[in-house]
């Protein structure tokens, strides 16, 4: 079951430093919201609070709230090691443990939350992971052979498999593309629009046309200059950011003229 | 490199004769020239210094080897008698190699702690300091952990190896008369513990913080609580490392003198009762004890001893840089 | 806003998927995460127990006396004398220890980062990796068996300990060398080719320049890790408990082979009522020779950090 998600008033801070500034966006549940913007505006920081993975960032931290389904991730009754496993990340250069072969890295997360499952439980749950990855039939009869021999896309997707092997609710995916070859990105573009009948997916890309072929809606982020905060600027409906936006900023992004 | 062997006066130099020097070589003339072989020269000393060590101690070992057993027993102190050279080393490789085991079995599981400590557990800021800390241990100087050995560990340690001794003396190591004073293998495998924790932890610690960023993330973006994110990620990636780091520390422990000196009440046996008194010797203690007063085949003999020694710990280290060496052209990869 | 799409019922299983605490898995989080800091504090407690054992023995020992007599004439619970003799040994053997391994090793890290390609350079790295590992005795046993061919059986004086030290010390100069040598940035040096600077300038003026403040620091701890040695020492100087400052000619005492001499004599047989007798002083001397080391080897390590920290160029 996908989840909506409800940020209020979102700052994230690098010790002093002001990185993200005032953040409020809805993110409705089976759809895919892209994050667009120029370098550095804070759109990769941003997605890593919604599963609190900038707590690894030393100094990083972050007031305001996000709730998945009204529950406040930040919450003190909350385990951040149940964020993680709820909300699913693929980040952006594809990273299967070197030392596991392509079965060990779908069931890496199973087997942290649940040592005990049946072989045959794992083999289903391997090739159910994998189909929804699309990689099923090219590593189904290599799947014990190290994850790190796959090409790059394929890695990718081994990454994907890997988090939706978990049973996420929400998909977090930080530029999943900016590593791969054109077929292998439309590849995994394809899987995006598989995924979000189950999934709600969050993007951060640098591809505006990416962005427009792929998401519903469009988060646009900015940055006023080095040493400024990042800050959202509008979120719309992909079609009217890409044809009508509201902000100047955004235009003269989406037209190519900056960024 | 070529001035000599190509007239400047020719044109073009027709046969291309195959460069022996890259293109560097070109412009080396002159002193750059000597200079590189003054280097090149330097490393081939390396080399030779190292031959010229195992050459030094066959040629000096040779005459003890190849004496006769009663040569050797009255021209060395506490030879036994009808025994065979190889006999008579046995013991004190027995004793070298089990002091230095027992030490690493002490020392690998604190040190991998120390070093995840540092790499991943400690407070960032604080974390270099700490590290400065236990270098600190690797800079005392033997001959001070021989006397604290003596003065604090060996008593505080008795009524242990006394306790462990009498409720599980079946046990094969525990067995036997446990020493009132201590002065047993027991306790110089601690101090050689203290000794080798921190090059185990300095290799480890190193090929910890090697492990990809990408890999921690991974493991923690699945949901992974931070010691999960270790076993699955780190422990994994660093485990050569760890490996060849346990070596390089039991290539010290096997050489260590002066703690095993002072400390051990020496004996020739095998044995495994590591709390009994008079039971084992390591080669080095035994040669820093004797040498000293040796003359004539003693001299030859104690040097043979001392080329067991060197052999062991060759094997050892050699071991484990080729186990680092292999590492290297592994974790390029990813 | 989010009140009229989420249902009371969603909230409540989110809930609980957020806040499943599984305890087994905190649990092992928990007992590694106390395991692991314990291991620290367990390292920590010889270190802290061995510097204060040895500051409290040894500080009653040292005086201006202890530090400026030698032994020469000392016998029994005699508690005069010094260890002015074992300090000059100690830092003129390690001076030509210095003297010997700076100039080779900083040589062969030169050649293994600015020449080494092929065979040779593999192997020497990996032997001087290899040398790292011999045992200290051996090293004492190796300058026996060299000085013992030309100067006959009983040879025995500081520049053989020299030679034992350098063994021992060579690998660890090339190691650090090389580390410092490779942090000095390629563009530094194609910038002085451009210039038209032959290599051997390149290098002296401004690879060994820029990081000379490594190399000081790397030749300070090697020296650091030396000083200590008593093994080769015991088996290639000998012992004496007089003054000698000639290193070629003689026995010479050193700090750490007064500190295991002096511990071996034990206690001192003292009649009843005789002045100046200490039973313990052979110990106490022991001691307060063990703390004037520990403060050596100290002072060095500290200065060997400073001086890169101050004087090393910013490269980044």
């Amino acid at each position: 079951m996908a989840q909506r998600i409800d940020v209020k008033d979102v700052n994230i801070y690098y010790g002093d430093f002001l990185a993200v500034e005032g953040v409020t966006m809805t993110i409705d549940p089976r759809s895919v919201t892209a994050f667009i913007g120029p370098s550095g505006c804070g759109k990769s920081t941003f997605l890593r609070t919604l599963n609190r993975m900038h707590e690894v960032i030393p100094g990083a931290r972050v007031d305001g709230s996000v709730e998945l389904e009204g529950v406040d991730l930040y919450g003190d009754d909350v385990d951040p090691v149940a964020v993680r496993r709820t909300v699913g990340m693929v980040f952006q250069r594809p990273n299967p443990f070197p030392t596991m072969s392509i079965r060990d890295n779908v069931l890496a997360g199973v087997k942290l939350n649940n040592r005990r499952i049946s072989k045959s439980d794992a083999d289903d749950l391997v090739e159910s992971s994998l189909r929804g990855a699309n990689l099923w039939n090219e590593v189904k009869d290599r799947l014990d052979r190290p994850g790190s021999g796959l090409s790059g896309g394929q890695q990718q997707r081994l990454c994907i498999a890997r988090a939706i092997a978990v049973k996420p609710q929400v998909l977090l995916m930080d530029e999943p593309c900016s590593a791969l070859d054109p077929i292998s990105t439309l590849a995994i573009e394809d899987l995006i629009q598989e995924l979000k009948k189950e999934y709600t997916i969050v993007i951060v890309t640098h591809n505006m046309q990416q962005a427009a072929r792929v998401s519903d809606r469009t988060a646009f982020f900015n940055i006023a200059g080095t040493g400024k905060p990042g800050r959202l600027i509008e979120m719309n409906d992909t079609a009217t950011i890409f044809s009508s936006p509201a902000e100047k900023a955004t235009e003269d992004y989406v037209s190519g003229r900056f960024g | 490199m070529t001035t000599t062997d190509s007239p400047p006066a020719v044109p073009a130099p027709a046969p291309a004769r195959p460069r022996r020097r890259r293109s560097t070589g070109d412009t080396e003339r002159g002193f750059s020239r000597t200079f590189r072989w003054i280097t090149t020269g330097a490393g081939a000393l390396i080399l030779a210094t190292l031959a010229a060590v195992a050459l030094f101690l066959v040629a000096r070992a040779f005459p003890a080897v190849t004496a006769s057993p009663t040569e050797l027993a009255d021209a060395v102190p506490r030879y036994p008698d009808d025994t065979s050279f190889i006999a008579y080393v046995g013991p004190l490789v027995f004793g070298t190699l089990l002091a230095a085991v027992l030490a690493l079995l002490l020392a690998t599981p604190v040190a991998m702690g120390i070093a995840l400590f540092i790499s991943h557990y400690a407070p960032r800021r604080l974390a270099q300091v700490l590290g400065y800390l236990v270098d600190l241990l690797a800079a005392i100087p033997s001959v001070v952990y021989g006397l604290w050995g003596i003065a604090v560990l060996a008593p505080a340690a008795a009524p242990v190896w006394g306790w462990l001794n009498d409720y599980l003396g079946w046990f094969p190591l525990f067995a036997g008369e446990a020493s009132p004073t201590a002065r047993t293998l027991a306790t110089v495998a601690v101090v050689l513990a203290v000794m080798i924790l921190p090059i185990i932890t300095a290799v480890s610690r190193e090929v910890f913080l090697q492990t990809p960023r990408l890999h921690e993330e991974a493991a923690l973006a699945l949901g992974a609580t931070r010691w999960e994110m270790v076993r699955t990620a780190v422990l994994p990636f660093g485990r050569s490392g760890v490996i060849s780091a346990a070596m390089l520390g039991l290539g010290r422990a096997l050489g260590e003198t002066m703690a095993v000196l002072m400390i051990l009440s020496p004996g020739f046996l095998y044995s495994f009762k590591v709390f009994q008194a008079a039971q084992h010797q390591t080669i080095a203690a035994y040669i820093a004890l004797d040498f000293p007063e040796a003359s004539g085949l003693a001299v030859n003999a104690l040097i043979a001893t001392g080329l067991a020694l060197f052999v062991i710990t060759l094997a050892v280290n050699m071991a484990a840089r080729a186990v680092v060496a292999r590492r290297k052209d592994f974790s390029g990869a990813n | 806003m989010s009140t009229d799409t989420t249902t009371p019922d969603a909230t409540e299983r989110t809930r609980a998927l957020l806040t499943t605490a599984e305890p087994r898995r905190r649990r092992t989080d928990r007992i590694m995460t106390v395991l692991i800091w314990g291991a620290f504090v367990l390292a920590m407690v010889p270190l802290v127990s061995l510097l204060w054992t040895v500051l409290f023995n040894g500080a009653g020992r040292i005086s201006i006396e202890f530090l400026t007599y030698s032994m020469r004439g000392i016998f029994g619970g005699d508690p005069s004398g010094g260890i002015y003799h074992a300090v000059a040994g100690t830092l003129i053997i390690t001076g030509w220890a210095t003297v010997i391994s700076v100039p080779v090793g900083l040589l062969v890290a030169i050649y293994l980062v600015e020449y080494g390609r092929g065979p040779l350079a593999r192997s020497v790295t990996f032997f001087v990796d290899v040398m790292t590992g011999i045992p200290s005795i051996v090293a004492g046993l190796f300058a026996v068996s060299l000085f013992t061919i030309f100067f006959g059986p009983g040879a025995r004086f500081g520049l053989m300990g020299a030679v034992a030290l350098s063994v021992l010390m060579i690998p660890v100069v090339v190691r650090s060398c090389e580390e410092m040598l490779k942090l000095v940035p390629n563009e530094l040096r194609e910038a002085s080719y451009a210039l038209g600077v032959p290599k051997w300038l390149t290098i002296v003026r401004v690879v060994l320049r820029t990081s000379v403040a490594g190399l000081t620091t790397g030749v300070l701890l090697a020296v650091a890790r030396v000083i200590g040695e008593t093994a080769p020492l015991l088996v290639a100087v000998g012992v004496t408990d007089s003054i000698n400052f000639d290193a070629f000619d003689g026995r010479m005492m050193t700090l750490p082979v007064f500190i295991y001499r002096q511990y071996s004599q034990g206690l001192a047989t003292c009649r009843d009522g005789q002045a100046d007798c200490v039973a313990d002083i052979a110990l106490q001397n022991a001691w307060g020779a063990a703390l004037t080391l520990i403060a050596i080897v100290m002072l060095l390590n500290v200065v060997g950090r400073l001086v890169n920290r101050w004087f090393a160029p910013k490269l980044r």
